[in-house]
């Protein structure tokens, strides 16, 4: 193990090719143990099986990304995206015409409940574990009281969304990709990008270099929530209705695995949307694997467990390489650290005359 | 060249009642390196502060090219051509040289982010400066210290700086870095650029400084050309107040006993060549300036950040001290300095505190010892609503007593007491001096760390004193004279004399 480790930090790849070359690995090695067993994981029907079940899970995770750089978390993204896909059924209502505004209004009430998230962590300084959890129950009451069903109709037009597909490749994947890039692009060429990744370093350096960190963090979580919006459009037009139930399927915390299995730093600061894909597909890849396995869902929670975890502490590891020492002097009997050189750290041979 | 650019004058500052800053006066001139100079507590950092901003002045007035401005946000005084480097960097490890130079204000094109320009002008602005090797697209998290310093320069040269104060900008530098530094000013000055500098190190100040400014006390102690003063006058000014009665003496029963702990050619990253011994009976005294290697000492020795070269004997046995536990096992006790975050749970109640070190390391014994607890802390005089007040409550100089009980209960051979009386009233203060005395009567060896010269004279027997993690002199506490004894050991810590290793 650690000489593997080594490796890498001498290579010095980035965070996210070692995500995509973990990610090309478990689809190998995926693809032989099905094999074995028979079956083939890269078929077309398997493809599309594996890309529609990313597209649910990744368009939230691109959200939780920007909350996450920013040293934030959003619990309550489940809740949203099932008050939007009922938002969206119920008012569509089977009216084709209806369609823009459905949307319109699924994303504005996501927009405004991120807003919420947002203003409470920065202006009343709840927690952002807390403040979003509350907001979760707070939806949860809602939808639970309102909604004892699925709600809502969907038109068959707006059902392309979820079923289309472009050539083997699902129309919500495509979606999800160009929302992928987008965000690439928000947070690499807008200075509120940048500034996402000033606040969750370091909110103190941010905000004295003239970063307005609450707004920085505000946007985020709208943009948060809007994601989450677009994965309740995604259920309405899959399901034909809206539907509460779906909070119940973890999404909130799955979310969080996925964007810190794709190497985001779970405190914020450093990662970004291409990881946060990879990670995605990872856990869509092993759920596919495990599926056509038809492996016990006991184990299956368990290696996922043990994945999540392992990657984790692989990136933990290669962050304390890269740390800035401060050094006077050196064992003479040692020569110097070669890694730390590599990192062009500050490394005194011998003091000052 | 000689335009004032900087002129600051009367500025008075207190925090919670005391006075930090009495009345200063200070100009720079455009194109010159002003040294800002004093002891620990003197009021340097404050009055940097106060430029940069971070803090208001009580009273006084700033002026900048004649005209009077009030910084009440760092942003405002860098966006005036005043920027101020500091010892902590104010650098986003995980984002490149180029991010952290433009943070806040990157340069757009069509509405996005320009990427290209911010590294075309970082660096522009880094050859300006004539910095050679080192990318604007290079993490921060991968430079050294003195590559970071460079990016925190550059950033000030970014917001077209006139005034760069510089808070001990070679603290953390080796020798060949220094060098860097000096041809960095030197670059600034030819610009025009007024450079406050402030450091301890007479040698930069005399090398580098066009005119310095001592302060002592709060209060300004003299200011004129480096050209007009001698390293000795200059010591004299920064020291030399009457040397107080405060501390209590020896008590009789004291005797010098055999040497409990002694370190050998001990070593770390920090560290270097450290031979100290403290025998049964006795204080030594750890002087230095902030960061000469004091506190690290103190870290070896406790095992936070274990040395890696030499040996380590307690009562004549060598010991492994690779942590914490091991170093309380063996005897050691350590009153750190950071009394609320390394000393106490301060959510905890004073009984739990005061265990706390008990319970983890000698559950055994525990229960007996524990029973000693009331009578330690009340022989202390600590002032408390009963044991289950939570030690929050408690004010520093009681806090104190508390961690103090906490030690005294794992009855150790050797204390290391790194500031122990920082922050505590003056009652408190003689408490621990008296407690120190009483302890040392009873064969406890003591080492004291502190960066009040007039304690560890007043009570230390021997002083050791600390230059850039050597030891860089040894004085013997009776010899020294009560006038010059600051300066003498002043003069040590910043190397001003040639080091002479007495035995």
């Amino acid at each position: 193990m650690s000489t593997v480790l080594n490796r890498w930090r001498s290579v010095h790849l980035g965070t996210t090719t070692i995500v995509y070359a973990a990610l090309v690995g478990i689809v190998g090695l995926g693809a032989l143990v099905v094999s074995i067993e028979g079956g083939n994981l890269l078929s077309g029907a398997n493809i599309v099986d594996l890309l529609t079940r990313s597209s649910l899970l990744g368009f939230i995770a691109i959200g939780q990304t920007l909350v996450i750089l920013c040293r934030s978390l959003d619990l309550s993204v489940g809740y949203v995206m099932a008050l939007s896909s009922l938002v969206a059924a119920t008012t569509m209502a089977g009216d084709v015409s209806r369609i823009p505004i459905a949307v319109a209004a699924a994303l504005g009430v996501s927009a405004v409940i991120g807003f919420l998230n947002g203003v409470v962590i920065t202006k009343l300084k709840v927690n952002a574990f807390i403040a979003t959890l509350g907001m979760g129950l707070i939806i949860k009451g809602y939808l639970d009281t309102q909604y004892a069903g699925p709600a809502g109709d969907v038109p068959q037009a707006f059902q392309a969304f979820g079923y289309t597909r472009i050539g083997p490749i699902p129309l919500s994947t495509v979606v999800l990709f160009v929302l992928a890039a987008a965000g690439i692009w928000f947070l690499h060429r807008t200075r509120t990008g940048h500034h996402m990744y000033a606040v969750g370093g370091d909110a103190e350096v941010a905000r004295m270099s003239g970063v307005r960190t609450d707004r920085t963090v505000i946007i985020a979580h709208i943009l948060c929530a809007l994601a989450a919006g677009v994965a309740g459009l995604l259920i309405a037009s899959r399901f034909g209705t809206g539907s509460a139930l779906v909070y119940d399927d973890g999404y909130d915390l799955e979310s969080i695995a996925a964007v810190v299995l794709g190497g985001t730093y779970l405190l914020g600061g450093r990662g970004g949307i291409g990881g946060t894909i990879g990670g995605v597909l990872i856990l869509a890849t092993l759920d596919s694997v495990f599926n056509i396995l038809g492996v016990d869902p006991f184990i299956k929670d368990v290696l996922r467990g043990v994945i999540i975890i392992a990657a984790v502490a692989v990136y933990a590891r290669r962050s304390l390489v890269g740390k800035v020492s401060r050094r006077r002097f050196t064992d003479d009997a040692h020569p110097p650290d070669l890694d730390t050189v590599e990192h062009g750290s500050d490394n005194r041979q011998e003091g000052r005359a | 060249m000689n335009t004032t650019l900087l002129s600051m004058t009367g500025i008075d500052k207190s925090f919670l009642g005391v006075q930090v800053l009495d009345g200063i006066d200070l100009t720079v001139e455009a194109g010159e390196v002003h040294a800002l100079v004093g002891e620990n507590g003197a009021g340097k950092s404050t009055l940097m502060k106060i430029l940069a901003g971070v803090h208001e002045a009580d009273a006084g007035t700033i002026e900048l090219d004649g005209k009077p401005v009030a910084f009440t946000h760092p942003l405002q005084a860098q966006q005036a051509g005043v920027s101020t480097v500091f010892q902590e960097f104010n650098l986003l490890p995980d984002r490149t040289v180029a991010e952290n130079v433009y943070l806040g204000r990157e340069p757009r094109r069509r509405g996005a982010v320009d990427t290209r320009r911010m590294i075309v002008d970082t660096e522009s602005l880094l050859a300006d400066l004539g910095v050679e090797g080192l990318s604007a697209r290079r993490r921060v998290r991968s430079l050294s210290i003195a590559q970071q310093q460079i990016v925190e320069i550059v950033k000030a040269m970014s917001y077209d700086a006139r005034v760069i104060s510089m808070d001990e900008p070679t603290a953390a530098l080796a020798g060949r870095e220094v060098a860097l530094l000096y041809d960095l000013v030197e670059r600034l000055k030819q610009r025009g650029v007024a450079v406050l500098y402030v450091s301890h190190r007479l040698k930069e100040i005399f090398d580098l400084c066009d005119r310095v400014t001592v302060l002592k006390d709060g209060k300004l102690a003299a200011t004129g050309a480096t050209a007009d003063i001698t390293p000795d006058e200059l010591v004299r000014s920064m020291v030399g107040r009457p040397m107080s009665s405060f501390f209590p003496d020896k008590l009789p029963a004291t005797t010098v006993g055999d040497v409990r702990l002694a370190i050998h050619g001990g070593g770390n990253d920090q560290l270097d060549s450290i031979d100290l011994t403290v025998h049964a009976g006795e204080i030594v005294g750890l002087a230095g300036l902030q960061g000469s290697g004091r506190t690290e000492i103190a870290h070896a020795l406790f095992g936070v950040a274990p040395f890696t070269r030499g040996t380590v004997e307690v009562d004549g046995r060598p010991v492994r001290l690779r942590s914490p536990r091991q170093a309380v096992r063996n005897g050691l006790a350590l009153v750190t300095e950071d009394r609320k975050t390394e000393g106490l749970a301060l959510n905890q109640s004073i009984g739990a505190n005061a265990r706390m070190a008990l319970d983890a390391v000698r559950p055994g014994a525990s229960r007996a010892r524990a029973r000693r607890i009331p009578q330690t802390l009340s022989s202390l005089e600590l002032v408390s609503r009963g044991l289950n007040q939570e030690v929050r409550f408690l004010s520093g100089g009681n806090q104190q007593k508390v961690v103090l009980t906490k030690w005294l209960v794992t009855e150790p051979g050797v204390m290391v007491m790194d500031e122990p009386t920082r922050g505590i009233d003056v009652g408190a203060k003689h408490a621990v001096y008296t407690l120190m005395r009483e302890l040392a009567a009873a064969g406890m060896a003591i080492l004291l760390i502190s960066s009040e010269l007039t304690e560890v004279i007043g009570m230390a027997d021997r002083l050791v004193v600390m230059r850039d993690g050597r030891i860089g002199g040894r004085l013997r506490a009776g010899e020294l004279a009560p006038d010059t004894g600051e300066a003498e050991v002043m003069a040590l810590a910043t190397g001003s004399t040639a080091t002479e290793e007495a035995p």
